[in-house]
């Protein structure tokens, strides 16, 4: 607060007058190898060969993974989820968002770097790009080259491949929805729904453009998570770090000669590191937020390094407290148990615990009980006090279930006219359901809402002729919490 | 367009929209001015001593995504409302879309009913998904008056006793879901005589159903029901016809007891049953008039 802002003006000594939109510039990355891009690999093939294949995989008769969206069930392997686990989602995204703040605290933008969609299909793209116009001279050769046969080929080849992978992806995303078998049978047949060819297309074409075109834009300006980062690290947090004091100065030595006899650092300033960023920056002037944490200029340089005899490392995972105080990996890594990372660490664990436990303990059906909206009691033959509800049951399996319903909490409260009900796989139904209570237990109670409980318990599938579901041991039971009313 | 008290209004609106389009085209040329830059690249403006503003140039896409959002909402507003009280080339309107969505969910529904249209109530009540149907229609649009399994409550029939006001074969049964039904019994009062009249007619009522009464009062009360049988019937078992309730029968629609036939024939009754052949369909009508008849049959496949 203390300076007043100064205005420039144009004169002033080395101003300059500029646009404050530019054409951002295409980036050719040269392509790398080595220990980090083979980890790049492994993680894009796991996920994509989950992400194709899954559709394709039968189980129990259907889809394994299947989110019918229609019928308003979600088919995991062996579980069938209804609307109203949604809390489920909740927790996932919960533990998604730990998981991201604890690896980002513990070793930056993991994610961003090996596993996010935006870098893997741009990684995928980039390797088809490779393949049909070859590397990265040529392809900047080619795109200063005027419009010739071979371009027109090379470039018609490159947006078939592209369009054909996002259609395919396009594809798979919808076959998570409509199942894949029967939409290839669809789409074999021109018989798509309205809303199936909209999101392959949709899907298959946002694909193709965020992969071939707009790549690390998408990281630049429009991913929030590049932005809040930053929130997350600290000095302690394990960053690609370019080791100034040991590059620098930096300048071209011939092969095996010691860079500090000739007065230099081991940075032989051969560029190498900036042709292969995806995001064009260049790492020797420190953490920047493009930086998609990639380590690609890892590999370029230790490739490098080993080739010109230093050690390997001059551009590393490293933090700003290790470089600054030339700390040695090992003290380096026991800063990662310090308390930010001990708390992501816990909280993950709880989270992951209650969902996994909770998932595991899931009840296999959900019932609900609501009060009649009609009338809030009658008398009905004998005089007993008769209240209606409504039970919602909900078969979380794929096998049918059969129901028996009583009453908890309330002297000689008798359940009218219920027999067992049973539920096909996987379906809901309202129930009615009425409850009476003998006049004289009425009168003792006296008018009012009194408190009760239905047990509601899935026993076994019927015997023939046995229609009272109370003589079998439940399976499983639920008890929900309701009122009785006595009229006045 | 009613909803504006005065065009002017409208107007207002058009302007705005326009005025505001074009201020954003003229606010991102106005940004778009070339600015002097310091050799560092930076702005020169320096806050909070150190910090300072860098040239960090936005995306040409990114500006062209800017003007192509108002050259869309050009397009827009020429193909729909969007320019105060103006329609649009297109003449879309909510109401519109609405009755577009409702007619195709009309026939995507009658595609579901088509197939039990032509069935009797008799088969349809053993046929599983036509009661499955019927219960939704039942609860969606009985169960506040009748209750969620339809046993009704003091003034709202039980539909499930067998004893029916208006008669229960199916057709009945669909009439009366369609054109609804208005029960009327006057007050009665004058025409019985005396309050004493009336309580003997009361105890006459309660003896037609074997119900305790006192015995005395009830056979001169039975003189009285006169006044009572161009309804009721001579033996007071009703008249389906016109809506009159059996007295002989356990049933009480509007309570037992001396007390409330008393009331009843002093003050008289008005009780509507209305008309639902605006808010359904035939099919759906037919359906849920066989589900209700099958509330009351011996042996239910419906499914409660």
């Amino acid at each position: 607060m203390s300076r007043p802002i100064i205005p420039i003006v144009a004169e002033a000594a080395g101003a300059e007058s500029v646009s404050l939109y530019v054409s951002e510039a295409k980036i050719q990355t040269r392509a790398v190898s080595g220990w980090f891009a083979t980890w790049r690999w492994a993680i894009v093939w796991l996920t994509q060969i989950l992400f194709y294949g899954l559709p394709w995989l039968p189980w129990n008769g259907r889809q394994a993974v299947l989110l019918d969206l229609g019928a308003r069930r979600f088919y995991i392997f062996d579980m069938v989820l209804h609307p109203q686990d949604v809390v489920f989602l909740a927790g996932l995204l919960i533990l998604s968002a730990f998981t991201l703040f604890l690896f980002t605290a513990v070793a930056g933008r993991l994610w961003c770097g090996y596993a996010c969609p935006q870098t893997v299909y741009t990684e995928i793209f980039m390797w088809v790009e490779q393949l049909v116009e070859g590397s990265r001279q040529a392809r900047i050769r080619l795109d200063a080259a005027p419009w010739t046969p071979d371009k027109l080929l090379r470039r018609g080849g490159k947006q078939a491949v592209w369009l054909a992978i996002g259609l395919w992806t396009g594809f798979t995303f919808v076959a998570y929805f409509t199942p894949a078998r029967t939409l290839a049978a669809e789409l074999a047949g021109f018989e798509l729904g309205p809303w199936e060819t909209f999101w392959i297309l949709f899907y298959g074409l946002a694909t193709y453009g965020n992969a071939g075109y707009l790549r690390e834009q998408v990281c630049k300006y429009m991913c929030p998570y590049a932005r809040f980062q930053s929130a997350m690290f600290d000095r302690d947090t394990l960053i690609i770090s370019y080791d100034a004091e040991r590059g620098e100065p930096r300048g071209s030595r011939r092969r095996g000669v010691d860079a500090a006899s000739v007065g230099k650092g081991d940075c032989i300033d051969c560029t190498l590191c900036v042709q292969v960023c995806p995001t064009g920056i260049d790492i020797r002037k420190g953490l920047q937020y493009e930086c998609i944490g990639c380590a690609a200029c890892i590999d370029a340089c230790d490739g490098v390094m080993t080739l010109m005899g230093s050690p390997k490392g001059l551009i590393r995972y490293a933090t700003q407290n290790g470089i600054a105080h030339r700390w040695s990996r090992s003290r380096m890594w026991k800063r990662v148990g310090r308390p930010r990372v001990l708390v992501y660490g816990a909280i993950l664990l709880a989270i992951a615990t209650a969902f996994v436990t909770s998932l595991a303990l899931r009840a296999p059906f959900k019932a609900d009980v609501v009060r009649d909206r009609g009338a809030l009691a009658r008398l009905v033959e004998g005089g007993r006090i008769e209240n209606v509800y409504r039970v919602q049951l909900m078969n979380g399996t794929e096998q049918a279930q059969r129901f028996h319903v009583d009453v908890e909490g309330l002297a000689e409260a008798t359940v009218a006219g219920w027999s067992d009900v049973e539920l096909a796989p996987t379906e809901a139904r309202w129930v009615p359901l009425a409850v009476r209570v003998p006049p004289d237990v009425a009168r003792t109670l006296g008018p009012g809402a009194h408190p009760m409980r239905l047990r509601i318990a899935l026993v076994a599938p019927a015997v023939t002729g046995d229609s009272d579901g109370a003589a079998r041991a439940p399976l499983a039971e639920r008890r929900e919490k309701s009122t009785f009313v006595i009229p006045r | 367009m009613s909803d504006f008290f005065s065009d002017a209004w409208s107007i207002f609106i058009a302007a705005t929209t326009v005025v505001s389009l074009i201020a954003c085209l003229a606010l991102l040329a106005f940004a778009s001015r070339r600015q002097p830059m310091a050799g560092d690249n930076s702005t020169g403006h320096v806050f909070d001593d150190d910090l300072v503003e860098m040239n960090n140039p936005l995306p040409m896409w990114w500006v062209v995504l800017f003007v192509l959002t108002v050259v869309f909402s050009f397009v827009y507003i020429w193909f729909f409302p969007g320019l105060g009280a103006a329609a649009g080339s297109l003449g879309w309107t909510s109401r519109g879309e609405l009755a577009a969505d409702q007619a195709r969910a009309a026939e995507a529904m009658a595609k579901v009913y088509a197939p039990f249209a032509a069935l009797p109530a008799e088969a349809l009540s053993q046929d599983p998904k036509a009661m499955a149907i019927g219960q939704r229609l039942f609860l969606n649009s009985c169960s506040t008056c009748h209750g969620s399994d339809a046993r009704g409550s003091k003034g709202f029939p039980d539909l499930t006793d067998g004893d029916w006001l208006h008669g229960g074969t199916p057709e009945k049964i669909e009439e009366t879901i369609a054109l609804g039904r208005t029960g009327v019994m006057p007050p009665m009062a004058a025409a019985v005589g005396s309050a004493a009249d009336v309580h003997d007619v009361a105890n006459y009522v309660l003896s037609l159903s074997g119900d305790p009464h006192d015995s005395i009062a009830a056979s001169s009360g039975r003189r009285k029901f006169v006044a009572c049988a161009a309804c009721h019937g001579v033996d007071g078992k009703g008249n389906t016809a016109i809506g009159a309730p059996n007295l002989a029968d356990k049933v009480w629609l509007h309570g037992w007891g001396e007390q409330a036939i008393t009331e009843i024939v002093n003050k008289g009754k008005t009780n509507v049953m209305p008309a639902q052949g605006g808010r359904m369909t035939a099919g759906q009508i037919h359906l849920l008039a066989s589900y209700v008849w099958s509330l009351s049959q011996p042996r239910r496949v419906a499914q409660r």
